[in-house]
């Protein structure tokens, strides 16, 4: 999967956000073993210091570990997985909102177009099931 | 240890005109480095006087500590701005020839990078494109274990595609103790790679600094940052 770093936003951020995701996402399983610093950065086209400062951070969050000599790995806490999802989900659903309401929808039409699209299709005459 | 390049109060005149105008820099070791500047900031100067082809007006260049010199050529991989090889001949003898030249120099990494970017060893230079031969120059330079490598316009005449893989070669093979100090205009291509940035202005360093703390603290890629100091 493409990385699509915007440049106008600090990189590392960005790296967080994502390695975040991917372990939100089950892609590194809790307790997996994550590629080597320079093997990420060449997938991401980032420097590898910069890799380096992201996974940092992420370890500082309790996302990962580090063994000191066999590598870095995701984090066995489903806790604290659980609290990363929270969080992003928190995140998305605010910038959602921002962008409904730069449209001029109030949070009770966001609601409404919400529950619309995720209600099944309507069926015709009074619904046989 | 002494710092891998300092250049202390350097400046270079030409007749009355500055092009070097008492700049101080340090790199340290396992940096990644843009020069950036606009057409005629000093920015070739600069990197001709790091690699004792200029001497300076006043000020000095320390390279681990030394003046330019036998030394400093051993650690230094250069790519210059014009290209300086024989054009009748042909890639592999070249590439014998910098073999020859420079202990390490790896050949089989060179004939690596030949493959990736389908250039045939057996071609003469006289018979490649401009961009080609751009590549060829690069691959040379890159194909040294140096501990300073540095680029003057390295991505200018190359395609797109090419430059992808180049910059991914420079990633994956400089070692984490070599500093790559990289002139070029091509900003957006290269900013991603980054850590540190000295913007040149008329002979005179007007910016440095880590290229995270300026996208941080200006909000905005480097790339924007440059038009805006640069504004005409």
């Amino acid at each position: 999967m493409p990385w699509n770093l915007t440049a106008d936003t600090p990189i590392y951020l960005q790296l967080v956000e994502r390695m975040k995701s991917d372990i939100v996402a089950g892609i590194y399983a809790p307790g997996q073993k994550i590629p080597p610093v320079r093997e990420l950065a060449s997938l991401a086209g980032v420097n590898p210091n910069t890799m380096q400062r992201a996974l940092s951070e992420l370890e500082r969050e309790g996302l990962l570990y580090s063994e000191r000599t066999s590598g870095r790995f995701v984090s066995e806490d489903p806790a604290r997985i659980r609290e990363a999802k929270a969080s992003q989900a928190r995140e998305l659903t605010a910038g959602y909102l921002d962008k409904m309401r730069s449209l001029g929808l109030d949070p009770q039409s966001v609601i409404r177009m919400i529950t619309e699209q995720t209600m099944p299709a309507p069926s015709d005459g009074q619904g046989r099931n | 240890m002494a710092e891998l390049l300092e250049c202390r109060n350097l400046t270079k005149k030409f007749g009355s005109k500055y092009a070097l105008d008492n700049v101080s820099l340090t790199l340290g070791r396992g940096r990644i480095v843009g020069l950036l500047g606009p057409n005629g900031s000093g920015k070739s100067t600069l990197i001709k006087t790091i690699n004792g082809l200029l001497t300076p007006t006043q000020g000095e260049v320390l390279i681990n500590g030394e003046l330019p010199g036998v030394e400093s050529k051993r650690i230094i991989s250069y790519l210059p701005e014009r290209t300086y090889l024989n054009d009748w001949m042909k890639v592999r003898d070249i590439i014998e020839f910098f073999a020859d030249f420079y202990d390490d120099f790896s050949t089989d990494k060179a004939y690596e990078m030949l493959e990736r970017l389908h250039i045939d060893p057996k071609d003469r230079l006289k018979t490649l494109s401009k961009g080609t031969k751009e590549k060829v120059q690069l691959i040379l330079v890159m194909s040294r274990e140096a501990d300073l490598y540095i680029l003057d316009e390295p991505i200018g005449g190359v395609d797109p595609a090419s430059r992808d893989y180049i910059l991914e070669t420079i990633l994956t093979n400089y070692n984490e103790n070599a500093t790559l100090l990289i002139s070029t205009h091509l900003i957006t291509d290269i900013e991603k790679i980054l850590d540190d940035i000295i913007f040149l202005k008329d002979g005179k360093v007007v910016v440095s600094g880590s290229a995270e703390a300026i996208r941080e603290q200006q909000g905005c890629s480097i790339d924007a940052y440059f038009r805006e100091v640069f504004r005409c």
